[in-house]
């Protein structure tokens, strides 16, 4: 074997890049970025043989190789396909996989409750985004869609196996960074779901990462469940002095309030650092951690709403005329029921309820 | 300076003529666009007890709506407060416990729902950003009051009666 390795040229909706061998084409298509990377619900990078179930990757080859140039005859998943030298694919170039993908949107939302005015992860759910972009606006499904009671893995994970589309993510989490796992998905075919057999709770230390890698809101944190929408915190990045992991997180906060503790995620909403229960569940003041500065969001996202960057608030001119501060006619902290003092939802552990709203009115 | 518009006219500083100098036509003049006022159809309507009619699309004060069975619809979901070009509303959001199935129709619903009048401009987008049919701008004008206090309108003011409770 040589030293260096030859490098593979892959021209992906006619921008060509070269990559090492072995390189799937979604990761290749990764390395240009922008439009022409397929979008993924089950692979993750950071999960050796995760990928190759929602097919939501589909891509055409259109060229084989430089030594077998005849095209691939069925569309091929790209998370799952290597590259070959001379490679050609076609991604949003290509009708047949816009098509494709629209159908792929179609199945993945057969069963799904579309109960995004409920679930937490409405916001920056993969799905939405994924549906937003390349569903189409009927489902052609007549039957009753198939329901679970939600379930709780454990004091802090809350599951809801209607929203569930099988991506099979968190069960590699829990293999990858756990010794023992101890949930999975039982039964076959439309009776797939996942769960613990018989309501076992999970509570491996980092077992909270099921909840970040989860592409859309079947798992969810139940410390941050109805608190707030996710568009209404604020994301900064913050570090920990924490002994079981690297400590770095996202915090997402109102004023001073710290609502829910995420891992920082990269461009393609995939876990930088695993964090740990403690950091993810434990740590909700804002004294606990050393905050680095604003988190960086999409401009398409809706969570970058309502931030204002670079802008300076105006000075007060007082009138030379009155020559007098304005009368602050009503503060409406005073009058507003909302966001009093006295409930901190941030601190109540799980969901408020109508009790923890009694007694003050 | 360059004209914006031909529309202005130079003051005419000329000495009155003999008739303009007599007063009586010129006040003839006027009284009779006067008097002609009196038999034209009026522009004002006696308010209270005569109403102008509304435009089928007028937007008015906000209701919050309940489903057939009287439950409330809201969930919380902040699509209007996000909708809100005012940043008027607000709420706070709490799950539905076992028990409370008849109050709320979704698992989650609004403990809290609040609208600034003060600020809310009536563009009706948080209507049109509604998911679950929850909030609508009725045909009501927004009432007016004496004190600021007043003008944040809570959740048991914007909700509809229920109309099971009737009986």
């Amino acid at each position: 074997m040589s030293e260096a390795t030859p490098k593979f040229k892959v021209t992906i909706d006619n921008i060509t890049v070269e990559v090492a061998p072995g390189t799937t084409i979604l990761n290749a298509a990764r390395s240009i970025g922008g439009d022409v990377t397929p979008p993924a619900m089950c692979y993750y990078s950071k999960l050796p043989a995760s990928g190759g179930k929602c097919r939501t990757c589909l891509v055409e080859v259109s060229k084989g190789s430089e030594k077998d140039p005849r095209p691939m005859p069925k569309l091929v998943p790209s998370c799952r396909t290597t590259v070959m030298d001379g490679m050609e694919v076609k991604n949003i170039t290509s009708d047949k996989v816009l098509d494709a993908r629209k159908g792929i949107v179609e199945f993945l939302l057969l069963n799904h409750p579309l109960d995004c005015p409920v679930c937490d992860q409405a916001g920056e759910c993969d799905l939405q985004n994924l549906s937003y972009e390349h569903g189409t606006e009927q489902t052609r499904y007549d039957f009753p869609r198939r329901t679970f009671e939600k379930e709780d893995l454990g004091p802090n994970i809350q599951l809801h196996m209607t929203r569930c589309i099988l991506c099979y993510r968190c069960v590699f989490t829990a293999e990858q960074l756990t010794q023992k796992r101890e949930h999975g998905v039982l039964e076959r075919g439309d009776h797939a779901e996942i769960s613990t057999l018989l309501g076992k709770s999970l509570d491996n230390e980092f077992i909270g990462n099921i909840i970040d890698v989860c592409p859309v809101g079947a798992l969810t944190d139940k410390t941050f469940r109805f608190k707030n929408r996710v568009w209404f915190t604020k994301p900064v990045d913050a570090h920990c002095s924490c002994t079981k992991c690297s400590g770095k997180a996202r915090l997402w906060m109102r004023g001073d309030e710290v609502y829910r503790v995420t891992a920082r995620k990269n461009e393609w909403n995939e876990v930088e650092e695993w964090i740990c229960n403690e950091c993810r569940f434990e740590r909700k003041n804002a004294k606990d951690w050393v905050i680095e500065g604003p988190s960086k969001i999409k401009r398409s996202s809706v969570i970058s709403q309502g931030h204002y960057v670079g802008t300076k608030p105006t000075p007060v001119v007082i009138d030379k005329v009155i020559g007098k501060e304005p009368k602050f006619l009503m503060n409406i902290h005073d009058v507003s029921d909302v966001n009093k003092p006295e409930i901190e939802l941030s601190r109540i552990p799980g969901p408020a309820h109508s009790d923890d709203f009694k007694g003050n009115k | 300076m360059e004209k914006l518009t031909n529309r202005s006219i130079q003051v005419n500083r000329s000495p009155m003529t003999i008739s303009e100098r007599a007063y009586l036509p010129s006040i003839l003049k006027g009284l009779t666009i006067t008097v002609g006022h009196i038999f034209k159809k009026k522009a004002t309507v006696s308010y209270p007890e005569e109403k102008r009619p509304f435009s089928p699309v007028f937007r008015g004060l906000h209701i919050l709506n309940r489903d057939e069975e009287g439950r409330e619809r809201c969930t919380a979901c902040g699509l209007c407060a996000l909708a809100c070009p005012a940043e008027a509303i607000t709420m706070e959001a709490a799950e539905r416990k076992p028990g409370e199935e008849h109050m709320y129709r979704e698992e989650k619903y609004a403990a809290k729902y609040e609208i600034n009048m003060l600020r809310c401009i009536f563009c009706g987008y948080c209507e049109e950003a509604c998911p679950k049919d929850a909030v609508y701008l009725s045909e009501t004008v927004m009432p007016a009051n004496y004190t600021r206090k007043s003008f944040i309108y809570k959740k048991e003011d914007l909700l509809i009666p229920n109309p099971n409770n009737k009986g």
